[in-house]
C-alpha cells in the first residue's frame, strides 16, 4: 500500500506544480494573449535562485547561504519576475508572434548558461542536495506534506489569480486581449498591462521552478526536457480551457495524469519498445492538442467572464 | 588574416547561407499566411532523414538525394495545412503559431520513433579541403554555397518574374484585394507550401551534410531562421536571406579571437548570437533592414 | 435588361447584419451612384456584390447569373471588377505589376490591357517601374482604377474613389468615370461626395439605416428639397 500512496503523492504534486506553472501562463496567455513559449527559462531561474540559496556550501557550484525555503520561494518568483522583465519590455510592444520568438530565445540562452557557467549551477553536473521541506519527517509522512505544501501553494496562486481576473485589473488585460484599438481609445497603454502580466505570470513560472527544485532535491540541466514541457504546459492549459483558472489546475491535473499512466504503461513494454512508445506518445498528445484546437478550442471549461463583483 | 578567411569566414558565410534559406521560407510563409511557422525547423529535419533514406537505400550522394527530400516534405506540408492550418486559416495568428508548434512535435515525434535518439550522418567521410594557394575550403562548404545561391536565385526568379510569384506577392501585400483581383488564394497557399517545404528540406539536408544528423536538427536553428527573417523584415523572404547571411557570418565571427587572443564570446554561446541579433533588431529597427518582398 | 439586379439583400459581417433588404438595379453602361450617411451600409453593399461580405437573405443576379455569396475570386472572369475605398493597391508591387493584377485571370490580356489603361490614365506610364506604395493618393486611385479595367469588365464597383483626393483629381475621376461608361462598362459608385457624384449619375440611390430611402435620376435627386436637406447637407 505504501508503495502506491508514494507514487500517487509523487503523481499529485509534479501535477501541483505543473498546476502553478499552468495558472502562470494563463496570466500570460489566457487572459493576457501573450505567447510564452519558454516558460521553462522561468522555471530554471526559480529552481536554481532557490537551490543555491538553501544548499551548503560546495566547490562545483555557488552555494553555502543556507537559507530556509521559506525565504528563498519569494526569490524564485522574484528571479523569474526580474527575468521577465527585459524581455517583456523589448518584445511586448512589438507584434504578439515576436514574444514567442523571443521566449524561445531566452529559453536557449538559460539552458546554455546552465550548462557553461560551472561556477554558478555546477553545469552538466548540476545542484545536487537541495533539501525538501519536512523531509525530517521520514517516508511516507514527509512526502506527503510536502505535497500538502505544493497544494497550498497552488491554492495561494489560484486565489490571486482568481482576484486578478476580477479585478479591474484584469478587466483591462482582457480588454486589451479583445481589442487593443479599443483598450487605447479607452485610455490605456496596453504594453504597460501586458508587461505587469507577463512579468505576474513569470513570477508563478518561477515558483514552480523553486517547488520542482525542492522535490527533486536536484537541479540539473537535464532535469526536465524543455521543450517536452513547455509542450504539455501548453497542452494542460488549452485543454483544461484558457482564460480560467480553475480550468488551467484542471487541465494540468488531468493532462499529467495522463501523462504518467501512459508513461507507466509505457514502462511495462520491453527495452527498445518503451523507447518507442514514448514517441507514440508525444505524437498523440501533439495530435490531442490539435484536435482541441480544431474542436473544442474553449477547452474543458471555457472562460467565463467573471460577474462584476 | 587565412586563419580568419578559413576558419571563420568561409564557415560563417556557409552557415549563413542555410540560415538564409531557412529564414526565407519562414518568412514567405509568414508573408502569404501571416503566422510564425514553428513547424519550419522540423520541416527541415524531416528533409533531412528523407535524404538520409535515399542516401542508405539508393547509395547515392546526398547531394543527389536533395530531390527526394524536398519531393518527401512537400507531402507533409500539405498534410498539415490540411489537416490542421486550412481549418483555423479564420483563428488568431496565435491560433495557428500553437497549432503549428504542435505539428512540429509530431513531426519530430515520427523522427524520433523511426530513427531513434542517436545522432547519424550520410557516411560521406573525410574528404581533402580543396586548396586555392593558401585557402582553404572544404568541398562541401562550396557545394553549399553554389546550392543555396541556386535555390535562391530560383526563388528570387519565382517571386520576382513568375504569374504564380506576382500571386503570392500580392497576397503578402493584401489577401482580400488579392481575392478581389481573381487569385486562387486556395492554390497560392499550396504553392506557397511546397515552396517553403523545398528551402526546408535543401536548409536541413545542407545543415546535416556540414554537421550531422538528430531529430532536434532543424529545432535547433529555428531561432536562428526566426532572427534572421526578422532581421530581413519578417515577410520578404529576400531580406530574410540577407538576414540569414549576416547572422551566419556574426556567429562565427563570434568566436574569433578579436581581443589578444581571447574570442569575442566563448563558443559554447554561439547560438546566443542569434538571441542578441534578436533583440537588437526588435530594440531598434523592429521593421527589419530591408523592404520589399521578392 | 438590367445587368446587375439585387433584390432583398440582408447581410453583414459575423452576427451583425447592415443591410436590411437592399435593392438596387445598374443597367449595362450606367453610372449609378450610391449615396447616404456613415453606416449606411453602402460599402458593405459592394462588398455583398464583390463576394465579401455574407449575404443571409435576398439575391444578387450579374448578367442573369446569381452571385450572392459566390467566391470573391470567380468575379473578376464574370466581368465584375471591384475597387475597395483604402487599400486598393498592391503596395510592393510595382504599378505595372498591380495593372498586370487586373487580368490575372487571364494573362494573355495584360499587355493589351496595361496599352488601354496608359491611354486612360498617361500619367502611370511613365511610373510603371515604381511600387504603388510610394505614390501620391491620386496616383494610387488610377493604378486602382486601371487595374479594375484591364479586363473591359461590363460593371466596375468604385468605393469613395474621391476620399482624401485634392479636387483636381476629383474633377479628373468624375471625367474618367464618364469616359469608362461612354465605353461600355457600368459604373457602381459609392461617394460622399455626392453633389458632383449626382450631377454626372444617370441613377443615384440613398440608402439609411441598411434600407433604400430614394432612388431617382441623378440631377433629379439633385433637386430634390427634402434629400438635399436630409443627405446633401442643405
Amino acid at each position: 500500500m505504501e508503495p502506491f500512496a508514494l507514487y500517487f503523492a509523487t503523481i499529485l504534486t509534479l501535477a501541483g506544480i505543473y498546476a502553478a506553472l499552468t495558472l502562470g501562463l494563463n496570466l500570460q496567455w489566457g487572459l493576457t494573449g501573450l505567447m510564452n513559449f519558454g516558460p521553462l527559462a522561468f522555471v530554471a531561474v526559480g529552481a536554481y535562485t532557490s537551490a543555491i540559496l538553501t544548499v551548503g556550501g560546495s566547490a562545483q557550484h555557488l552555494g553555502g547561504f543556507g537559507w530556509p525555503w521559506w525565504l528563498a520561494w519569494p526569490l524564485a518568483a522574484l528571479a523569474g519576475a526580474l527575468l521577465a522583465l527585459p524581455i517583456g519590455a523589448i518584445s511586448l510592444r512589438l507584434r504578439a508572434d515576436y514574444l514567442a520568438i523571443a521566449t524561445i530565445g531566452i529559453a536557449e540562452i538559460l539552458r546554455l548558461i546552465v550548462r557553461n557557467e560551472d561556477w554558478l549551477t555546477g553545469g552538466p553536473l548540476g545542484i545536487p542536495g537541495i533539501p525538501r521541506p519536512f523531509e525530517g519527517l521520514g517516508l511516507p509522512w514527509g512526502q506527503f506534506a510536502y505535497l500538502a505544501l505544493v497544494a497550498a501553494v497552488v491554492a495561494g496562486l489560484y486565489a490571486m489569480a482568481q482576484a486578478t481576473a476580477r479585478s479591474p485589473f484584469g478587466r483591462t488585460l482582457r480588454a486589451i486581449r479583445d481589442d487593443e484599438e479599443a483598450a487605447k481609445a479607452a485610455g490605456k497603454n496596453p504594453a504597460a498591462f501586458r508587461l505587469q502580466a507577463f512579468v505576474l505570470g513569470a513570477a508563478c513560472m518561477g515558483l514552480a521552478g523553486a517547488m520542482l527544485a525542492h522535490f527533486f532535491k536536484f537541479m540539473g540541466p537535464d532535469a526536465l526536457d524543455p521543450v517536452t514541457a513547455t509542450f504539455l504546459v501548453w497542452v494542460m492549459l488549452i485543454a483544461g480551457g484558457s482564460g480560467n483558472n480553475l480550468g488551467a489546475i484542471l487541465g494540468a491535473v488531468a493532462v499529467w495524469a495522463l501523462w504518467a499512466a501512459t508513461d507507466w504503461l509505457a514502462g511495462q513494454l520491453p527495452g527498445e519498445l518503451a523507447t518507442r512508445a514514448a514517441y507514440v506518445r508525444l505524437f498523440l498528445i501533439g495530435l490531442a492538442l490539435q484536435l482541441i484546437l480544431l474542436y473544442r478550442p474553449q477547452g474543458l471549461i471555457g472562460e467565463r467572464p467573471p460577474r462584476p463583483a | 588574416m587565412l586563419e580568419l578567411l578559413n576558419f571563420y569566414l568561409i564557415p560563417g558565410l556557409v552557415l549563413g547561407a542555410i540560415y538564409a534559406l531557412a529564414a526565407a521560407g519562414v518568412s514567405l510563409v509568414y508573408g502569404v499566411m501571416r503566422f510564425a511557422n514553428f513547424m519550419h525547423g522540423d520541416m527541415m529535419t524531416w528533409g533531412a532523414y528523407a535524404a538520409l533514406v535515399a542516401v542508405l537505400a539508393l547509395g547515392i550522394s546526398p547531394w543527389v538525394a536533395l530531390p527526394f527530400a524536398v519531393a518527401a516534405t512537400i507531402p507533409v506540408a500539405w498534410a498539415a495545412d490540411a489537416a490542421f492550418f486550412g481549418r483555423l486559416r479564420r483563428a488568431a495568428p496565435a491560433v495557428l503559431l500553437i497549432s503549428s508548434f504542435g505539428a512540429a512535435l509530431m513531426i519530430r515525434a515520427v523522427v524520433y520513433f523511426v530513427f531513434g535518439p542517436t545522432p547519424q550522418n550520410y557516411g560521406q567521410g573525410l574528404v581533402p579541403p580543396l586548396l586555392f594557394g593558401e585557402v582553404r575550403i572544404q568541398q562541401r562548404h562550396l557545394f553549399i554555397l553554389a546550392g543555396a545561391a541556386l535555390a535562391a536565385l530560383a526563388l528570387h526568379l519565382l517571386l520576382a518574374r513568375t504569374r504564380a510569384g506576382r500571386a503570392m506577392r500580392a497576397m503578402a501585400d493584401d489577401p482580400d484585394l488579392a481575392r478581389v483581383t481573381g487569385v486562387p488564394v486556395a492554390g497560392v497557399i499550396r504553392l506557397t507550401w511546397a515552396v517553403a517545404a523545398a528551402l526546408a528540406a535543401i536548409a536541413g539536408t545542407f545543415l546535416a551534410i556540414d554537421t550531422e544528423l538528430t531529430p532536434m536538427l532543424g529545432f535547433n536553428v529555428l531561432l536562428a531562421a526566426f532572427a534572421a527573417a526578422i532581421l530581413g523584415g519578417i515577410g520578404r523572404p529576400w531580406g530574410a536571406a540577407l538576414g540569414g547571411l549576416l547572422l551566419g557570418l556574426a556567429e562565427e565571427l563570434s568566436s574569433y579571437p578579436f581581443l589578444a587572443g581571447e574570442p569575442l564570446l566563448q563558443p559554447a554561446y554561439k547560438t546566443a548570437v542569434a538571441f542578441a541579433v534578436l533583440v537588437l533588431v526588435l530594440i531598434f529597427r523592429p521593421q527589419g533592414l530591408f523592404r520589399g518582398m521578392g | 435588361m438590367s445587368l446587375l439586379e439585387a433584390r432583398g439583400v440582408v447581410g453583414g459581417y459575423g452576427e451583425a447584419d447592415i443591410l436590411h433588404g437592399v435593392d438596387l438595379t445598374v443597367a449595362p453602361g450606367q453610372v449609378v451612384v450610391v449615396i447616404g450617411p456613415n453606416g449606411a451600409g453602402k460599402s458593405t453593399l459592394m462588398k455583398a456584390v464583390a463576394g465579401l461580405v455574407r449575404v443571409r437573405q435576398g439575391s444578387i443576379r450579374f448578367g442573369g447569373e446569381e452571385i450572392a455569396n459566390r467566391p470573391a475570386e470567380g468575379m473578376v472572369a464574370r466581368g465584375l471588377a471591384y475597387v475597395p475605398q483604402e487599400r486598393n493597391v498592391f503596395p510592393s508591387l510595382t504599378v505595372e505589376e498591380n495593372l498586370a493584377m487586373g487580368a490575372f485571370v487571364r494573362p494573355a490580356a495584360v499587355a493589351e490591357g496595361i496599352a488601354r489603361v496608359h491611354a486612360i490614365f498617361p500619367e502611370l506610364r511613365e511610373k510603371r517601374r515604381v511600387p504603388a506604395g510610394s505614390l501620391s493618393g491620386g496616383q494610387r486611385q488610377m493604378v486602382a482604377v486601371g487595374r479594375a479595367l484591364m479586363l473591359e469588365p461590363r460593371l466596375i464597383m468604385l468605393d469613395e474613389p474621391t476620399a482624401g483626393l485634392s479636387p483636381r483629381f476629383c474633377g479628373l475621376i468624375f471625367d474618367k468615370v464618364r469616359e469608362i461608361a461612354a465605353g461600355g462598362t457600368a459604373v457602381l459608385m459609392v461617394e460622399q461626395n455626392a453633389r458632383p457624384a449626382l450631377a454626372i449619375a444617370d441613377r443615384g440611390v440613398v440608402l439609411a439605416m441598411g434600407r433604400n430611402r430614394a432612388e431617382d435620376a441623378g440631377p433629379a435627386l439633385l433637386a430634390n428639397p427634402e434629400i438635399g436637406r436630409l443627405f446633401l447637407g442643405g
